[in-house]
C-alpha cells in the first residue's frame, strides 16, 4: 500500500454495474466482498486504486471492483504491474491470481515479482484446479486428483505457494480461506505491509474440486484444523488444548498438548511474524499431522523496488539537464564548413 | 575533387564506384575474436570519420564470446569502406586484409580483390596456428597468395619490443598488437593519432601503464609505416574528406540512434519514457544506452525475460509513460500474445526488433530481414499493428521518432524493424536538431467524455484512436482487458456485433495511419520506367550504389527505397504500376515481394540472399541487368 489521504466510501462505491458471473457459490464471491468490505476501511481511493489480473476464474476479479483494473494475460500480471508501478508509484496496485495464472504458467514473474518486493497486494486464489478451462489438475492439486487430463489420478506433487513465495524473498506471507472472518483482516495486514504482500487464499471450486479444503474449513473440523497466528501470541489450536513447540534435536516442529491453559509448561512457542526461520517451518508443515497455519506468516517489510528505482533515476539525474542537443552533439565531433567557393 | 592514392596497386584503384579517380577504399581488420578487431575498427572508424571521410562499416563477428584462440569459427572482422565520395554500403570486396592470425587469414582471403593488399602477423603463423586454421603449410610458401600483394612481418615481435619498457608480461605485452596494426592502418592512410592517444588515456584512466603501453604500440606501427623501407605495397595514401552537407558531424551506430531517437521520440510527445528490456543479440545495446540517460526521463527495467518485457512496457503505458520494448526474433515471438494484448486494449508502445538470421535462434550475430511476415502478421486473430524499418544507423534515429509518433496518435503498438547490420554498424551522421521535428504531445482524457458523466473508454476520435486515460485520474475508473469489448463502455462483450464493430475498427485504425505517412517517393530515377529496384531496410546502400551504377550505364532503372512497411504509402501501388518489371532484394526468401504482390497485384520479382552476409553492389547490378536483358 501507499501513505495516501484516506477516502471516505462505502461498500457500495466499490461495486460495478457489471453481473458477476462466477458459478454460483463459488469461494470467489466471498472473496469479492471482503475485498469491497476492506477498502472503505482502509481509505482507499477508487481514483488511485488498481486490480491488475491474469487469466483465470479469479482473474475476472478487476471487472467487479469500482477502481481501475486491467484483466492482462496468462500468468504476466505482476510484469504489468510492475511497470504501472514504476510509471506512478503512487498507485495501490493489487494482484489477483489464481494457482494457475500464478503457480504454473506465471510462475516465474511471480517469483521475481516478490524477489523485487514491489509494493503490492498479490491474492492468490487456491483451488487447487483449473476452473475456467473446464476442470484439469493444477500444480497445487494433490497427488491422486482425478480430472479430464489425468483419469486415472495425478502422479505429480504439488507446489506449495506459501513456501514457494517465501523462498521467492517474500516479505510478507499469509494464509485466509474464502469464507473466513479473518480474510478481512488478513487483506488489511497486506495492504498495511510496505512491499510485496503474498496472501494465499483457499478458494472452494464447488464445481470441479468441491470442498476440498473441507478438512479444515467445516465447522466440524475447524478447531483441530486451524491454527491462526497473532504476532506475539502462542501457536495454539484446538481451543488452546493444544500447540506448537520446536523439536531442538530435529529442528522441527511438533504438536503438543497443553494442560490446563498452560502452554509454556508445554514449550508452546511465541508467534514471532519477523522471524524467517519459523515462517519457512510454518510454510512447510504438512496438513494432517499438523493444522493449517492461516492468518499472517512472515512480515518483515524491506525497501521497496519502485522506490529503490525512483531513488535511483533521482540520484543519476541530480545536476544534470536533460538536453538533447547536447546529447547528440557529445563526443568526438567534426564540423564540416561550407564551401567557401 | 581529386583524391591522391599515390603510387596506390591497382586494387586500390579498381573497382570503384566513380571510374575515373579512386576515391574510396575497402579495409577488412580480421583476428582472433579476443585480438581486439572490433575496437580496433570502431576505433579507425572514429579517425576516418574525422579526417572528414564518408564511410560504412561491417562489423561481423562470432556468436561466441572468447571461441577458442586460433579457430577459424574465432575469428572476428571489421570491414570499414571509407572514401571522398557518398558511401552507403561497406563495400563489397576489401582492397586491404589486415590477417592478425592464420584463420583469419583463411576466413577471409577468398573475398580479397584480386591484386589487393594482406597485410599479416607472421608472429602468429607457427605450426600450431596453422593447424587450428586447417593449413598444411604456410600459405606464404606454398604460392597461394600469388594474386594478391603479401606484407607479412611479425607484428607480434615488433610489438613486444615496443612495450618492453612498461614491463607487462607477456600475454599483456600482446594485447597491445592490435594497437600496433591500428597505427600502421593510421600511417597508411594518412591520419591524425592524437584523437586515438587521447581516447587511450581516457579509457584506461585507471591504469596508466596501459595507456602508455598502448600509446606506445600505436606510435611504433605509426613509425614503422613511416620508416621502414618496404619494397612495393606499403605506401601512404590519402584521401580527401568527402563533400558533405556544412554541419556538426559525429559517427553513429543505428543501437545509439534508436536510443536517442526513442528519447526525442518520447520528449516530443511530452512523456517519460518506459523501457522494458530482456538481454539478447543484437538488441542488447539499446537497453545499455538507455539506462545512462536518467536524467532524460528515462526508466529501464531489465526484465526476468521476453515476454515480461513488453509486458512491463504496456503496464508503465497504461500508468501514462511511452513504453517501449526492445528484441530480436526469438525475443519478439516470445512478446506475441502481450502485443495482442496491446492491440486489443489500444494503448501505445513501441516493440523495437533488430532482426538476426533465423529460424530459432538462427544465426545470432549475422543480419537478415526474415522478420517481416512476423512483423506485419506474426499475431492470433485479426491484430493490425504498423511497421516501420529504418534503412540505416542514422535513419534509424528517425525511424524511432515516427514509431513513436504513430504509437501515441493511434494509440497502437508499432514495430520498428532494423537488424544485426544496422545495429552495430557505424557511419557519419550530420548531428540532427531535435527542436526541428514536429511536436506530437499527448493529450490524456481527464474529464467524463460520454453523456451524462459517462466514461467511454473506446469512444474514437477522428483517427479512430481511443482516449488515453491514465488510472489515478479521478472519475474516470473503468476496467480494460484482452476479452473483447462493448464498442464504447470497453466492458466484456463479445456478442456477433461487437467483434465485428472492434475487429472493422482495430483494422480501420490502422489502415487511417497512411494518411498521416508522406507518399512513397521515387528514391532514385524517374517515376515509371522499365524497372524500379524495392527494397526496405539495411538493403539501402547497396541497391543504391548498385542503381546508381545501372543508371551511369544508361540503363533505366529507378529505386523505391519503403519506410511505411505497414500501412503502405498509399500512393506506392499506382507507383509500381508505373514500371515494367518490379525487382526486390531481400535478406530473406522473398516476405517483402510477397505482401506487395498481396496488396496491390504487380509481379514483383525476388532476388534473395540468406547467407547472413548483406548484399554486395555486384549482386544486385547482375540482377539488374539480367532484369533487363
Amino acid at each position: 500500500m501507499n501513505d495516501m489521504t484516506p477516502i471516505k466510501t462505502t461498500l457500495k462505491d466499490w461495486e460495478t454495474d457489471q453481473e458477476v458471473r462466477w458459478c454460483p457459490g463459488c469461494g470467489d464471491y466471498a472473496i469479492l466482498k471482503a475485498v469491497q468490505r476492506v477498502l472503505p476501511e482502509i481509505g482507499a481511493d477508487p481514483a488511485k486504486t488498481v486490480f491488475v489480473s491474469g487469466i483465470g476464474c479469479s482473474s475476472r476479479f478487476p471487472y467487479y471492483v469500482e477502481s481501475y483494473g486491467f484483466h492482462t494475460i496468462h500468468g504476466r500480471a505482476p510484469a504489468f504491474a510492475t511497470g504501472l508501478k514504476l510509471a506512478n508509484p503512487e498507485l495501490d496496485v493489487w494482484l489477483v491470481t489464481g494457482d494457475g495464472d500464478g503457480m504454473s504458467i506465471g510462475g516465474n514473474h511471480t517469483m521475481h515479482v516478490l524477489r523485487r518486493n514491489l509494493n503490492t497486494q498479490i491474492l492468490l486464489f487456491n483451488n487447487e484446479i483449473y476452473g475456467l478451462t473446464k476442470g484439469q489438475y493444477s500444480p497445487t492439486s494433490r497427488i491422486g486428483t482425478v480430472s479430464p487430463t489425468t483419469p486415472l489420478g495425478s502422479v505429480d506433487r504439488p507446489a506449495s505457494p506459501c513456501a514457494f513465495a517465501l523462498g521467492s524473498g517474500g516479505r510478507f506471507i499469509a494464509r485466509a480461506y474464502d469464507v473466513s472472518k479473518e480474510l478481512p483482516n488478513v487483506l488489511k495486514a497486506a495492504h498495511a505491509h510496505q512491499g510485496a504482500a503474498f496472501v494465499e487464499i483457499f478458494q472452494n471450486c464447488i464445481v470441479y474440486n468441491k470442498d476440498v479444503f473441507a478438512d479444515f474449513t467445516e465447522k466440524a473440523s475447524a478447531n483441530i484444523g486451524q491454527l491462526w497466528l497473532a504476532d506475539g501470541a502462542p501457536m495454539l489450536f484446538n481451543k488452546g488444548t493444544q500447540g506448537l513447540a520446536l523439536d531442538a534435536e530435529t529442528l522441527a516442529l511438533k504438536v503438543v498438548d497443553v494442560v490446563d491453559g498452560d502452554w509454556q509448561a508445554a514449550g508452546v512457542r511465541v508467534h514471532d511474524v519477523k522471524n524467517r526461520a519459523m515462517a519457512h517451518l510454518l510454510v512447510e508443515m504438512p496438513f494432517g499431522p499438523f493444522p493449517m497455519a492461516l492468518g499472517v506468516i512472515y512480515d518483515d517489510p524491506r525497501p521497496t523496488f519502485e522506490a529503490a528505482v525512483v531513488d535511483e533515476r533521482t540520484r543519476a539525474s541530480a545536476g544534470k539537464t536533460a538536453n538533447l542537443a547536447a546529447l547528440l552533439s557529445k563526443g568526438q565531433t567534426w564540423t564540416v564548413d561550407a564551401d567557401p567557393a | 575533387m581529386a583524391t591522391v592514392l599515390a603510387n596506390g596497386p591497382e586494387a586500390l584503384t579498381g573497382g570503384n564506384d566513380e571510374a575515373a579517380a579512386p576515391e574510396a577504399v575497402v579495409v577488412r581488420f580480421a583476428g582472433d575474436s579476443g585480438d581486439g578487431m572490433q575496437l580496433t575498427g570502431g576505433q579507425f572508424t572514429l579517425s576516418t570519420a574525422l579526417a572528414g571521410n564518408d564511410l560504412a562499416t561491417f562489423p561481423d563477428f562470432p556468436a561466441e564470446i572468447r571461441a577458442p584462440q586460433g579457430t577459424l569459427f574465432g575469428v572476428s572482422a571489421f570491414q570499414i569502406n571509407f572514401g571522398s565520395t557518398e558511401i552507403d554500403t561497406a563495400g563489397d570486396a576489401p582492397d586491404v586484409l589486415v590477417a592478425m592470425n592464420p584463420a583469419a587469414l583463411k576466413t577471409n582471403v577468398q573475398a580479397l580483390k584480386a591484386g589487393g593488399l594482406i597485410i599479416a602477423d607472421t608472429g602468429e603463423f607457427n605450426k600450431r596456428n596453422l593447424e587450428k586454421a586447417k593449413y598444411d603449410v604456410s600459405p606464404f610458401e606454398d604460392g597461394s597468395l600469388e594474386k594478391w600483394q603479401v606484407l607479412a612481418f611479425d607484428i607480434s615481435a615488433l610489438t613486444l619490443e615496443a612495450v618492453k619498457p612498461f614491463g607487462l608480461g607477456n600475454k599483456e605485452a600482446l594485447r597491445c598488437k592490435n594497437m600496433w596494426t591500428l597505427g600502421l592502418a593510421l600511417w597508411m592512410f594518412d591520419r591524425d593519432r592524437q584523437p586515438l592517444i587521447d581516447w587511450l588515456k581516457g579509457k584506461f584512466a585507471k591504469a596508466p601503464v596501459l595507456a602508455d603501453a598502448n600509446i606506445a604500440a600505436l606510435n611504433a606501427g605509426h613509425a614503422y609505416g613511416e620508416t621502414a623501407e618496404l619494397a612495393g605495397p606499403l605506401k601512404q595514401y590519402h584521401l580527401a574528406p568527402a563533400e558533405s552537407e556544412p554541419g556538426l558531424y559525429r559517427t553513429v551506430t543505428g543501437a545509439e540512434a534508436i536510443s536517442y531517437g526513442l528519447v526525442a521520440g518520447a520528449q516530443l510527445a511530452g512523456l517519460d519514457l518506459f523501457f522494458g528490456g530482456y538481454p539478447i543479440t543484437p538488441a542488447s545495446a539499446i537497453l545499455h544506452n538507455l539506462a545512462r540517460l536518467k536524467e532524460f526521463g528515462v526508466t529501464t527495467f531489465q526484465a526476468e525475460d521476453e515476454i515480461a518485457a513488453i509486458a512491463s512496457a504496456i503496464g508503465a503505458s497504461y500508468g501514462g509513460h511511452l513504453g517501449v520494448t526492445s528484441s530480436s526474433g526469438p525475443g519478439i515471438a516470445l512478446k506475441g500474445e502481450a502485443m495482442g494484448l496491446a492491440i486489443m486494449t489500444e494503448l501505445p508502445l513501441v516493440i523495437v526488433n533488430s532482426q538476426r538470421g533465423g529460424p530459432s535462434t538462427g544465426l545470432p550475430t549475422k543480419t537478415e530481414q526474415s522478420d517481416l511476415y512476423q512483423a506485419v502478421y506474426g499475431r492470433n486473430g485479426d491484430a493490425p499493428m504498423p511497421v516501420v524499418a529504418a534503412r540505416s544507423p542514422s535513419d534509424a534515429f528517425e525511424c524511432a521518432i515516427e514509431a513513436c509518433r504513430i504509437a501515441v496518435q493511434y494509440m497502437t503498438p508499432v514495430m520498428l524493424l532494423t537488424d544485426g547490420y544496422i545495429a552495430n554498424a557505424a557511419e557519419p551522421w550530420k548531428v540532427p536538431d531535435p527542436n526541428s521535428f514536429e511536436p506530437f504531445p499527448v493529450a490524456f482524457l481527464e474529464e467524463p467524455n460520454g453523456p451524462d458523466g459517462a466514461v467511454l473508454p473506446y469512444a474514437r476520435d477522428a483517427k479512430g484512436a481511443r482516449p488515453w486515460i491514465r488510472p489515478g485520474t479521478p472519475g474516470l475508473m473503468h476496467r480494460i482487458g484482452g476479452i473483447e469489448k462493448n464498442p464504447g463502455t470497453g466492458n466484456i462483450d463479445y456478442s456477433p456485433a461487437s467483434h465485428q464493430t472492434m475487429t472493422d475498427a482495430r483494422r480501420a485504425k490502422v489502415d487511417g495511419v497512411a494518411n498521416s505517412i508522406p507518399l512513397q517517393e521515387v528514391t532514385l530515377g524517374e517515376e515509371g520506367g522499365k524497372l524500379a529496384v524495392v527494397g526496405w531496410g539495411s538493403t539501402y546502400g547497396p541497391i543504391h550504389q548498385a542503381v546508381r551504377r545501372a543508371r551511369r550505364q544508361g540503363l533505366d532503372v529507378s529505386q523505391i527505397h519503403v519506410r511505411h512497411i505497414w500501412p503502405l504509402p498509399s500512393n506506392l501501388g499506382e507507383l509500381l504500376k508505373g514500371y515494367s518489371h518490379v525487382l526486390v532484394p531481400e535478406m530473406n526468401t522473398g516476405q517483402f515481394k510477397t505482401v506487395l504482390r498481396d496488396q496491390f497485384l504487380v509481379d514483383a520479382k525476388p532476388l534473395n540472399k540468406t547467407s547472413g552476409q548483406p548484399f554486395t553492389i555486384a549482386e544486385i547490378e547482375a540482377a539488374i541487368a539480367a532484369a533487363l536483358a
